[in-house]
C-alpha cells in the first residue's frame, strides 16, 4: 500500500482512488521535523477544495503549519480523534494517523504527484 | 532577535559559531540562524528538554551572549553614568539587571536589557566589571559604550568570543556542578545567593559560576574559556545525564523563560519601550542620578502608561504568537474593540496549554478579566492572570535572594 502513495512536496501524501475516496495524511518525515505537536484544526466535511489550498493547520511548539489539500475535491470524512491523540501521527503517520478523506475531481491528479522514489529524493536533498 | 534585523550594521556573511557548536551538530542539534549565530533550537523535543529543565537539569550554549569587561579606576563611576540601574552600591560579586539606554537619535533609546556584576576587585583595589547583554545587541551595544568611554582610567573589552557560556539550570543544576568542584569551590557556590557569583574551578579548569539565569529555576551560569568549553560542557552533561538531565536548545530556553514571566528583547522590550510599563520598573534608578535616557525616563515614569504587560492564559492548545491583536472580551463596553497585542506565546510545557504576554491598555489589565485574541481566523478566549505563569516550588534549598 505505501509503494502506492504519492506525496506533495508540502510533505502530505495521498492513497490511490478507492471507492470514489483517497486518504491523505503527512509524512513521517514531517512529523520528526515539527517535533512537539500540540494542537491541529481539521476541515468541515463537505467542503469543497482546489489542489494546494489550506485545508487545516498543525501547531507544534515553535510555529504553525498549513495543511495543503493535494488534490482538488471534497472533504467526505475527517479523523476526528486525531486533534485529541497528536501522537498517533508520529507512531502511524500512513495508518491511523491519517488526516482527511477527499472524493478527487481529477483522479489523475493523484498521478501527477511525486511517488515515494521521488519524495524521499526531495527530503533527502533538505536540511533536516 | 526581530531588532536585530533592522539594525544598520551589515549582516554576517557567514555564522558565528561558538566554541559548543560543533559539539551540538554531532549530537542532534537542529542548528539555526539565532542573531547571527549557528545555534541549536532543539536536539529531540522542546518539550522533554523543558520539562528536564523544570525535574532535574537542563544545559543550555548560552556563549552567543556578549561577555564584556570594564575595568580601569574609572570603571565603577563611568558605568553609574552609562547605565540605568545604580551601579555605585554594587559589592564585589553581585550582579544586577539592568537596561542599557542612549538618547539619541530619540531621547531614549533602550539598546538592550543585561546583566552588570563587579567581580573581585584587582589586587591594587581597582575595580572590574563586567556586562552580559543580549547577541544580537553585542555590536550596537559596545559600539554606543565605546563611543562615550572617557579618555583614560576605563578599559572595555569584548570577551564574547574567547569564552563560553553554559546555563545549568534546574533543582539539581547546583549539585551537579559543585559534585565537580574542589571542596573551596563547592562551598562558595552552594553559599551564592541570587545574583551573586565567585570564581570556580569546574571540573577541573578556571570558571565563573554565578547563581543567575533565564529559565525561572534554580541554577547556575559557568563561564570558561572558550578552549575549555568542550571538557567543562561534557563533565556537567556526564554528571547531570542519570539524574534525567540533558542539553536544551534555544526553543526550551524561550519557553522557559514564557513561563517564567521573563522579557526577551525583540518581542517584549523594544527601543522605544516604557520600561515601567514592562513591570521592569526595578531596573530603572532615577533619584540622584545622571545617565543617558535619565530625563525621558522620569517623564515616562511620571505617566499612565498606553499599554501594560500582563499574562494571558489561554486555557487551549492553540497558541498566540508574537504580534496576534487582543481584543476585549464580550460583555466588555470595549468589546471586539482592539485593546492590546501578543509579545510571546507558545504552548507552555509544564502548564499544559497556551499562555501568552501581552501589552494591553490598562482598563483591562486587572487579572481576570476576559479577553480574545484574533488568531488567523479564529477568536481565541483567554483570561488575564498575573506573572509568572510558572513560579517553582518553594523549599528548593536556595538561600534567600540577596537583591
Amino acid at each position: 500500500m505505501l509503494k502506492d502513495v504519492r506525496f506533495a512536496k508540502s510533505h502530505e501524501w495521498i492513497s490511490p482512488v478507492a471507492g470514489g475516496v483517497a486518504t491523505v495524511g503527512i509524512s513521517a518525515y514531517a512529523v520528526e521535523a515539527l517535533t512537539d505537536l500540540v494542537f491541529m484544526q481539521l476541515p468541515a466535511v463537505g467542503r469543497k477544495v482546489k489542489a494546494g489550498e489550506s485545508i487545516g493547520e498543525i501547531e507544534s511548539v515553535k510555529a504553525v503549519s498549513d495543511l495543503y489539500a493535494p488534490v482538488s475535491g471534497e472533504i467526505v470524512e475527517v479523523n476526528t480523534s486525531l486533534p485529541d491523540q497528536l501522537e498517533t501521527l508520529g507512531k502511524d503517520p500512513f495508518g491511523a494517523g491519517w488526516i482527511v478523506k477527499i472524493r478527487p475531481d481529477h483522479p489523475a491528479e493523484i498521478d501527477a504527484l511525486l511517488d515515494r522514489a521521488a519524495y524521499e529524493a526531495l527530503i533527502g536533498s533538505q536540511p533536516h | 532577535m526581530s531588532e536585530s534585523a533592522t539594525s544598520p550594521l551589515p549582516r554576517p556573511t557567514s555564522l558565528r559559531e561558538t566554541a559548543l557548536c560543533h559539539w551540538h551538530a554531532a549530537h542532534g542539534g537542529r542548528m539555526v540562524d539565532f542573531a547571527g549565530w549557528n545555534m541549536p533550537v532543539q536536539y529531540a523535543s522542546i518539550v522533554d528538554e523543558h520539562l528536564a529543565t523544570r525535574s532535574s537539569v537542563g544545559l543550555f550554549d548560552v556563549s552567543h551572549m556578549g561577555r564584556l569587561s570594564v575595568t580601569g579606576p574609572g570603571a565603577l563611576e563611568w558605568l553609574e553614568s552609562m547605565l540605568t540601574r545604580k551601579v555605585a552600591g554594587i559589592v564585589p560579586g553581585q550582579f544586577r539587571y539592568t537596561l542599557v539606554t542612549a538618547d539619541a537619535p530619540a531621547p531614549l533609546v533602550i539598546l538592550d536589557d543585561a546583566l552588570v556584576s563587579r567581580d573581585t576587585d584587582a589586587t591594587d583595589g581597582t575595580p572590574r566589571m563586567a556586562l552580559v547583554v543580549n547577541a544580537g545587541n553585542r555590536e550596537r551595544v559596545v559600539a554606543w559604550l565605546r563611543s562615550r568611554l572617557p579618555a583614560s582610567g576605563v578599559e572595555l573589552v569584548d570577551h564574547t568570543l574567547d569564552t563560553a557560556m553554559i546555563a545549568v539550570q534546574g533543582p539539581r543544576a547546583v549539585d551537579v556542578v559543585v559534585g565537580l568542584c574542589p571542596g573551596d569551590s563547592c562551598t562558595r557556590i552552594r553559599s551564592l545567593g541570587n545574583y551573586r557569583g565567585t570564581t570556580a574551578t569546574v571540573a577541573g579548569h578556571a570558571a565563573a559560576v554565578s547563581r543567575t539565569g533565564y529559565t525561572g529555576e534554580d541554577g547556575v551560569e559557568v563561564t570558561v574559556a572558550a578552549s575549555d568549553a568542550v571538557a567543562v560542557w561534557e563533565a556537567i552533561l556526564a554528571a547531570a545525564a542519570p539524574l534525567g538531565g540533558r542539553p536544551c536548545g534555544l526553543g526550551a530556553r524561550d519557553t522557559l523563560r514564557l513561563e517564567a514571566g521573563m522579557p526577551l528583547y525583540g518581542h517584549e522590550l523594544l527601543s522605544h519601550s516604557d520600561p515601567f510599563a514592562l513591570g521592569l520598573g526595578l531596573a530603572v534608578n532615577l533619584e540622584g542620578r545622571k545617565f543617558p535616557g535619565c530625563t525621558a525616563l522620569a517623564t515616562l515614569k511620571a505617566q499612565k502608561p498606553a499599554r501594560v504587560r500582563v499574562g494571558l492564559d489561554l486555557g487551549s492548545k492553540r497558541s498566540a504568537r508574537e504580534g496576534n491583536v487582543v481584543l476585549a472580551g464580550a460583555g466588555h463596553t470595549l468589546a471586539g474593540g482592539e485593546v492590546g497585542v501578543v509579545t510571546s506565546g507558545s504552548f507552555a510545557p509544564t502548564i499544559g496549554h497556551a499562555v501568552a504576554m501581552a501589552l494591553i491598555e490598562p482598563a483591562l489589565a486587572a487579572e481576570g478579566t476576559a479577553v480574545e485574541i484574533a488568531i488567523r481566523d479564529a477568536r481565541q478566549p483567554a483570561r488575564v492572570v498575573g506573572l509568572p505563569f510558572h513560579r517553582r516550588p518553594a523549599g528548593g534549598g536556595k538561600p534567600p535572594a540577596a537583591g
